[in-house]
């Protein structure tokens, strides 16, 4: 129902409907029970939910509606809004149909609220508290089930108080694609339940959780941790990963307590991955950094933060003043607000001198590629003519962009050119896959254009040369496996550029705030606002006092300095290169080899424990702030805990810092540090405080910044294939949703989750090798090896073999030399009487 | 009328000991329809259909050639999915159709589907018929051999798939988007309609035909008479002829072609050639005029002819054609209960009303058979069966998607409605007065 | 036992051909995993969803719906006594009650020897042949009890194995389809599913 208005664009005109008498405009196409919701009249319902197709099968939400042959009782939450049409939510027969099928819920429920976590915010107890029947008229026994059962490691299914509603299982088919529980068995008999010994190992299990509108489904890391009158709740954004999702933060008794997704269009839509939901436990963990502390000998003790602070400060300024500026380096960052990512900036530029800050590990993209490339939004991404894969499993570390993007596929038959060393997640949603060589994909990318390849892959870069044809391609870009240089893969990202024209990006990097962290400058040659240290410096230079002369190092040369001795004092920032570098032998050497190792952190990771002096900062919802998702999307932080010990927020601990050195940044609160921000740094100009606090700031607003650097410094040869041995197979590794990192392992329901440490090879390779799966096998590169059981597996290329980055055992890192494009290793089975050696 | 006269369109060859093999089916006229059929456009084909002016004979009785012209034009690709799930109580005739004359219904199948411009259909057989199964099965095998299904068919260019489905037990699956779901491998759970009128949006999501075996069994008739002489049999509102399963206690049990409109149930349950009479010439209590979901009829209505106008405005339904006759022996609530039985038992167990309520319903009418019934639950089996089937009305009104749940109304509420003392006597004397 | 052995495999794959999309066979396979043990393990529905690129879940989601999918073993010969409304009118319950007699057994019980399994079934499409019962779902119309007798009979003696083959073996004649005819044209056009 649309009319071309005379300005020429479309208006869209409304339809009228006659709800409880009184006619309102509904939305062409909208559904009669959203309809009368924006008019005020809450209709009931139990199995509508407004982020799934409507099965209309609870019955609670049947209204009398009138299409012109005569009311009849019609499930609102399927029926679409028709002119005319009339709709009654009160008449009798509406009463009457809809408390018939309240009692009918209620005919096998067990009422057990005052023992239900549901208890309190239950949409059954509630509809059964306001128009229930008083006294039961079934008086037979009920159903009866095994009460709770566990049907994944975090999600406990209670099925006697379960109504049916197809909530979850329609979530775990339509939404995550897993589907892992269904109704079994038929009529009065059914139940949901998983396969036996096939849990609900699902990524996004506890969406369930959350969307279950009765207590049937429960999480357990919350069972019985609170009752909902208890609770405390502010909005948030979630930073365990880089999408953003805004999200309930609860607690109870100042314990973090409970996670809720919240519903934004342009970001989460509601969900949350588990990871997400249940990492909470990490900032309750009784491991937390509570008090700073410092070296004696071998040992770390507490001491004051004054003594600690004096301690750092008088190393940091003999280094600079004995060594000069470019003895220190800031690594890390990500874990930061931007406000405190911006503190670290200045701190290290203005008054520590240096300009070797890097909130990356060696395992992202140039941050010139990730600022500099022109944009797009997860929406624009979504609905664009074509998207490009180019980068990490999405699914592992991306997990809720990965169901924005499969729901884009699925539901909206989005095209996906999928350009991977082997399969991932998406693979099955993608119109295309093509496969690379490690450190190769910038020649795929060249064949692509140049109709080259073999006649197997010829159909293959046929179609997708046509689907790049369309309109609108945007390229999802980030690191896909960190066993290659990243320069191929910007390599091939360049040279897609180069032939689609327009092309945007949307970037894929992981690490919780890196994109903040980037915003705000720490990168070697960046300033705050997505501008070089050469374009900011006027700017900076006035307003920070003093800038480095020159560009510093990145990580990795960073690591390497400080192995060669050149650097002083390195200053970690929630940084753990011992674990997150992909090359440990050179984390090795490079923090053993720095002079005075200065941790700011929240446990005491590997890194940590290899520090001088050690400052405990406080974690998430125990401050405020802002954070800048993989999309640019500025969105805010709240507080809802207090801190343990004497834990200090980081910014504070930079101003902390620069005082102790005679310097001053010029901050007495977090939200000055954000109007800094706004004044100074060009991409984050008039995105005030103000704007963030109101309306349009709940979803978070995208930061447009410039994005004219890349053309300047990146270059765009071809790499020549590299040579091949014939014994040699390719690594890659690439990281696990559940890995050996500080927030999963800290949170207990989570950390028995991570896969371990497995090699996996195409099962043709292992052939080959004559190693056969379930083998304990040696992988050996030129830097080290691993010992590890072995498991053929199709999904993996031919050629490569396939090691999850940071899982428990000895680990990729050790394999790892990041001044090689490639890492090649060799796989044999470890005999019997083998010992187990590594390096 | 003469009961002994009526035409046999559909059970013709049921006498022919051969008729379910090519050769005996082509030696007593079959497939020269088809060949009638591929000489002439689609159109003209289904308005031939249109103007036999056939009702389905699956329950609902919509008029086949009125359901084929809802197909969207231009979509493709789209499918004929034939019903032979046959499993409400009372009802038998489609396994008979299958298992005498299967090549009828191939024949039915390619004219139908060749009018709607179909390249694949699908026979969905109820599990529990494996005979019917390996009729059909030879059948296909055979007229694939023939050219009769397969790749340019008689050299008509047309080309059509037929394949043989079947089901594992699921009265549900009958309904016909239930059929659709379980087609696709699903649940049988239905879908609601709208949006998903199968014409419309059918299996895969694409325009499909459902038809009953009975339904697509005529066809070939149609086309070789003309769609006219089919109409001119029966009434104007109720053409042709139909199979009724006339069961319970009558003398002479069995499946009968009779001419609509034409046949009243008294014909149909005394006439000699047709039930005989109740049996050991008792009288009549009750009969269930059109399978299992069906209100009751009685004595009364006796005179009534089989036509679907009629039995309507009477307040009841021919359904899927089965006449199932109570004599005056019969405990009203013990039959009233077994077929409640059947619908909670059958229930999918998607809408609540229906998963919970009829087997409340069996559960009340259990403890009162049984002789533990309490005086209130006259009321409440009321109450119940008006949360299932608002006004207790007929046509019934639901508040479920399908009609299965609002079926298990009809026996409470009819058996209540007249033989209310039965119940009464069982709950005061806490016994069956009937043993 | 379990998996569907290699001749079923292939048998599979033939049906999974037939249908537009792949989930289709389900049914069909269920019924060829049950012709093959006699009831659908669990081996055989993880089986089953390999095939069909399902879950486990998926595959026991449909498999649990319907009646005649034994997700325990069963007896070799399943009797099923209708007791439907017509089939009571004419004697269904007399019956049952006659075989409960004969076999020893309560409805949904097998007989130790595992060769006997019986059941009070809904309607079977045989209303005007009451009463009737069926055994591994071939019917016996209008059956007394001497017929019921000398059935069970002829069965415990190993006989009419010709009319009565072991449960789970449905049809014995296959929809064969010659490859020269196949025109297997039913999905083109069809949107592409990626589930
Ligand atoms: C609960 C239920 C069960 C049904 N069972 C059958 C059946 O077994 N066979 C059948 O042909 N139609 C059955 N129908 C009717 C079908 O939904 C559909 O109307 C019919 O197959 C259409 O074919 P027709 O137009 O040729 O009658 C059933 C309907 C309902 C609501
Ligand atoms: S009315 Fe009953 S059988 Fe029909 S869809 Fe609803 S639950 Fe299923
Ligand atoms: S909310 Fe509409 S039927 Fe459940």
């Amino acid at each position: 129902m649309t009319d071309i208005a005379e300005n020429g664009t479309e208006a869209v005109r409304g339809v009228a409907v006659t709800l409880n008498g009184r006619v309102i405009d509904a939305q062409p196409g909208e559904l009669v029970i959203n309809a009368a919701e924006r008019a005020g009249v809450y209709i009931p319902r139990f199995c509508h939910h407004p982020r799934m197709q409507p099965v209309g099968m609870c019955r609670m939400c049947i209204v009398e509606i009138d299409t012109g042959r005569g009311p009849a009782l019609l499930p609102s939450c399927m029926i679409p809004v028709a002119e005319g049409m009339v709709v009654e939510t009160e008449s009798p027969v509406t009463r009457k149909a809809q408390d018939g099928v309240l009692e009918f819920l209620l005919v096998n429920h067990p009422l057990d609220c005052p023992v239900c976590d549901k208890g309190g915010e239950c949409p059954l107890q509630d509809q059964t508290v306001a128009f229930g029947p008083g006294e039961s008229r079934f008086v037979e026994e009920k159903r009866h089930h095994e009460k709770p059962i566990a049907i994944s490691d975090v999600v406990q299914l209670d099925r006697e108080r379960c109504i049916l509603c197809d909530r979850c299982t329609r979530f775990a088919k339509t939404v995550a694609g897993d589907p892992l529980i269904s109704f079994v068995n038929r009529g009065n008999e059914t139940e949901v339940n998983t396969f036996p010994d096939h849990p609900f190992a699902s990524y996004f299990s506890g969406n369930t959780v959350q969307i279950c509108p009765v207590g049937a489904l429960t999480a357990t890391p919350y069972r019985f941790k609170a009752r909902p009158w208890d609770l405390d709740q502010v909005e948030s954004t979630c930073t365990s990963c880089s999408v953003g999702c805004r999200v309930a933060v609860e607690s109870s008794s100042n314990q973090l307590v409970r996670y809720l997704g919240v519903d934004v269009d342009a970001v989460n839509w509601g969900w949350l991955c588990d990871k997400g939901r249940f990492d909470f436990e990490a900032v309750n963990s009784e491991n937390r950094l509570a008090r700073p502390l410092a070296r004696q000998g071998d040992d770390l003790v507490e001491v004051s933060w004054s003594d600690a602070l004096t301690k750092a400060a008088s190393a940091l300024g003999g280094a600079k003043e004995r060594h000069g500026s470019s003895s220190i380096a800031v690594v890390g960052g990500a874990r930061l607000t931007n406000e405190e990512a911006y503190a670290w900036s200045k701190l290290a530029r203005s008054v520590l001198g240096t300009d070797s800050v890097d909130a990356q590990m060696g395992d992202g993209l140039p941050s010139d590629v990730v600022l500099g490339l022109p944009r797009a939004t997860i929406d624009e991404t979504c609905a664009a003519g074509t998207v490009v894969l180019l980068g990490p499993d999405l699914k592992e570390e991306l997990p809720i962009l990965y169901l924005r993007l499969r729901d884009a596929v699925v539901n909206h038959g989005l095209n996906v050119i999928e350009i991977s060393a082997s399969q991932t997640s998406m693979t099955r949603y993608a119109a295309v896959s093509l496969r690379y060589r490690p450190g190769e994909a910038a020649v795929l990318v060249q064949e692509l254009f140049e109709h080259a390849g073999d006649v197997d892959v010829q159909a293959d870069l046929g179609r997708a040369r046509a689907l790049l044809e369309a309109n609108n391609v945007v390229c999802v870009l980030g690191r896909p496996s960190v066993a290659e240089r990243a320069d191929s893969v910007v390599q091939a990202a360049l040279r897609l550029r180069s032939r689609v024209p327009g092309m945007r990006f949307l970037s894929a990097l992981r690490r919780a705030n890196i994109h903040g962290a980037l915003d705000m400058g720490l990168s070697p040659g960046m300033l705050p606002g997505r501008v070089s240290l050469e374009e900011g410096r006027e700017v900076f230079t006035e307003a920070w006092g003093q800038l480095p002369g020159s560009v510093g190092l990145d990580t990795a040369g960073v690591l390497r300095a400080a192995a060669e001795g050149r650097i002083q004092a390195l200053i970690l920032v929630g940084a753990d290169p011992l674990a997150d570098f992909p090359d440990r032998d050179l984390a090795r050497r490079g923090v053993a080899g720095a002079g005075f190792v200065l941790a700011v952190d929240c446990f005491a990771t590997d890194s940590v424990r290899q520090a001088d002096v050690v400052l405990p900062a406080v974690s998430y919802a125990e401050k405020a702030g802002t954070t800048t998702n993989i999309e640019g999307r500025v969105s805010r932080l709240h507080q809802k805990v207090t801190a343990p010990g004497t834990t200090r927020p980081d910014w504070m601990i930079a101003c902390d810092l620069a005082e102790r050195l005679g310097g001053d940044l010029g901050f007495e609160t977090a939200e000055a540090i954000w109007d800094e921000i706004e004044r100074l740094a060009p991409a984050h100009s008039g995105l005030t405080a103000q704007r963030l606090a109101s309306s349009e700031g709940l979803e978070g607003i995208v930061a447009a910044g410039p994005s004219s650097i890349l053309e300047t410094t990146m270059d765009v040869t071809a790499t020549a294939t590299l040579p091949v041995d014939g014994y040699s197979l390719r690594l890659v590794s690439t990281r696990k949703l559940y890995d050996n990192g500080t927030l999963v392992q800290q949170s207990p329901s989570l950390a028995p989750l991570a896969p371990g440490e497995v090699v996996r090879a195409n099962p043709a390779d292992l052939d080959r090798l004559g190693v056969a799966s379930n083998d304990r096998v040696r992988v050996a590169s030129s830097r080290g090896a691993v010992v590890a059981p072995v498991e053929a597996d199709a999904a993996v290329a031919r050629g490569t073999v396939l090691l999850a980055f940071n899982q428990s055992g000895s680990g990729a890192a050790d394999l790892i030399d990041v001044s090689l494009p490639v890492t090649e290793v060799r796989v044999e089975t470890v005999g019997i009487g083998d010992r187990e050696v590594s390096g | 009328m003469a009961v002994t006269d009526a035409p046999k369109l559909i059970t013709a060859r049921f006498d022919q000991e051969d008729a379910h093999t090519l050769a005996g089916y082509e030696s007593s006229g079959g497939y020269t329809a088809l060949r009638k059929a591929l000489g002439s456009a689609p159109d003209a084909v289904l308005a031939e259909v249109k103007a036999a002016n056939i009702q389905g004979r699956g329950g609902a009785g919509f008029p086949a050639g009125t359901k084929w012209g809802f197909l969207p034009p231009d979509v493709s690709p789209r499918y004929l999915v034939v019903n032979g799930d046959e499993s409400e109580p009372g009802t038998y005739k489609d396994r008979l159709l299958l298992e005498r004359d299967p090549h009828q219904l191939i024949e039915g199948v390619l004219i139908a589907s060749y009018a709607i411009a179909a390249n694949q259909a699908f026979i969905y057989i109820r599990g529990e018929m494996p005979f019917a199964h390996e009729r059909v099965a030879a059948a296909l095998n055979e007229a694939y051999a023939a050219g009769y299904i397969g790749r340019d068919i008689m050299g008509s260019g047309w080309s059509l798939d037929v394949v043989l489905h079947w089901g594992a037990g699921a009265y549900i699956v009958g309904e016909e988007t239930a059929l659709i779901e379980s087609l696709e491998g699903n649940r049988g759970m239905p879908r609601l309609k709208p949006p998903f009128f199968p014409a419309v949006k059918g299996l895969y999501m694409q325009p499909t035909i459902v038809n009953n075996v009975e339904t697509l069994s005529n066809v070939p008739w149609i086309v070789n008479n003309g769609g006219a002489a089919f109409a001119a049999l029966g009434t104007d509102e109720s053409a042709g002829t139909r199979i009724f399963a006339l069961s319970g206690h009558v003398r002479r049990p069995g499946v009968y072609e009779v001419e609509m409109g034409k046949t009243t149930f008294r014909d149909l349950i005394e006439a000699p050639v047709y039930g005989g009479g109740i049996r050991n010439g008792r009288g009549l209590k009750a009969f269930i005029p059109g399978g299992a979901s069906a209100p009751w009829f009685y004595e009364e209505h006796l005179d009534l002819p089989l036509s679907k106008a009629t039995v309507d405005k009477a307040g009841s339904m021919l359904g899927s054609g089965a006449v199932v006759v109570m004599d005056e022996t019969t405990c009203p609530v013990r039959a009233a209960l077994r077929v409640v039985r059947f619908f909670a038992h059958e229930s999918c167990g998607k809408c609540t009303p229906c998963r919970e309520g009829t087997n409340w319903l069996e559960k009340i009418m259990h403890r009162i058979e049984e002789g533990t019934g309490r005086a209130d639950d006259l009321d409440l089996l009321l109450d119940v069966s008006d949360n299932l089937s608002p006004g207790i009305a007929w046509p019934p009104r639901q508040t479920t998607i399908c009609p299965l749940g609002p079926s298990a109304v009809s026996p409470v509420a009819s058996s209540i409605r007249r033989f209310r003392d039965d119940y009464v006597a069982h709950i005061d004397q806490g016994r069956c007065t009937h043993d | 036992m379990g998996r569907l052995n290699a001749g079923n495999v292939a048998l599979a794959h033939e049906i999974i051909g037939r249908y537009p999309r792949t989930k289709s066979a389900l049914i069909p396979l269920l019924h060829l995993a049950q012709e093959q043990d006699g009831w659908v393990s669990d081996e055989a529905m993880v089986h089953i969803a390999e095939l069909l690129d399902l879950t486990p879940s998926e595959v026991l989601g449909t498999c649990s719906f319907y009646e005649m999918f034994k997700r325990e073993p069963v007896g070799r010969y399943l009797v099923n006594v209708c007791t439907s409304i017509a089939c009571m009118l004419g004697g269904g319950d007399e019956l049952l009650e006659h075989c409960e007699k004969s076999l020893g057994l309560t409805p949904g019980a097998t007989t130790a020897d595992g060769l006997f399994t019986l059941n009070e079934v809904e309607c079977i499409a045989a209303c005007t042949e009451a009463p009737c019962l069926q055994v591994n779902y071939r019917y016996f119309h209008r059956i007394t009890n001497e017929e019921v007798d000398a059935l069970f009979a002829d069965l415990r003696a190993g006989g009419r194995s010709g009319e009565i083959p072991p449960h789970g073996t449905l049809t014995r004649v296959r929809q064969q389809v010659d490859p020269q005819r196949w025109d297997g044209r039913g999905g083109e056009g069809l949107p592409e599913e990626r589930s």
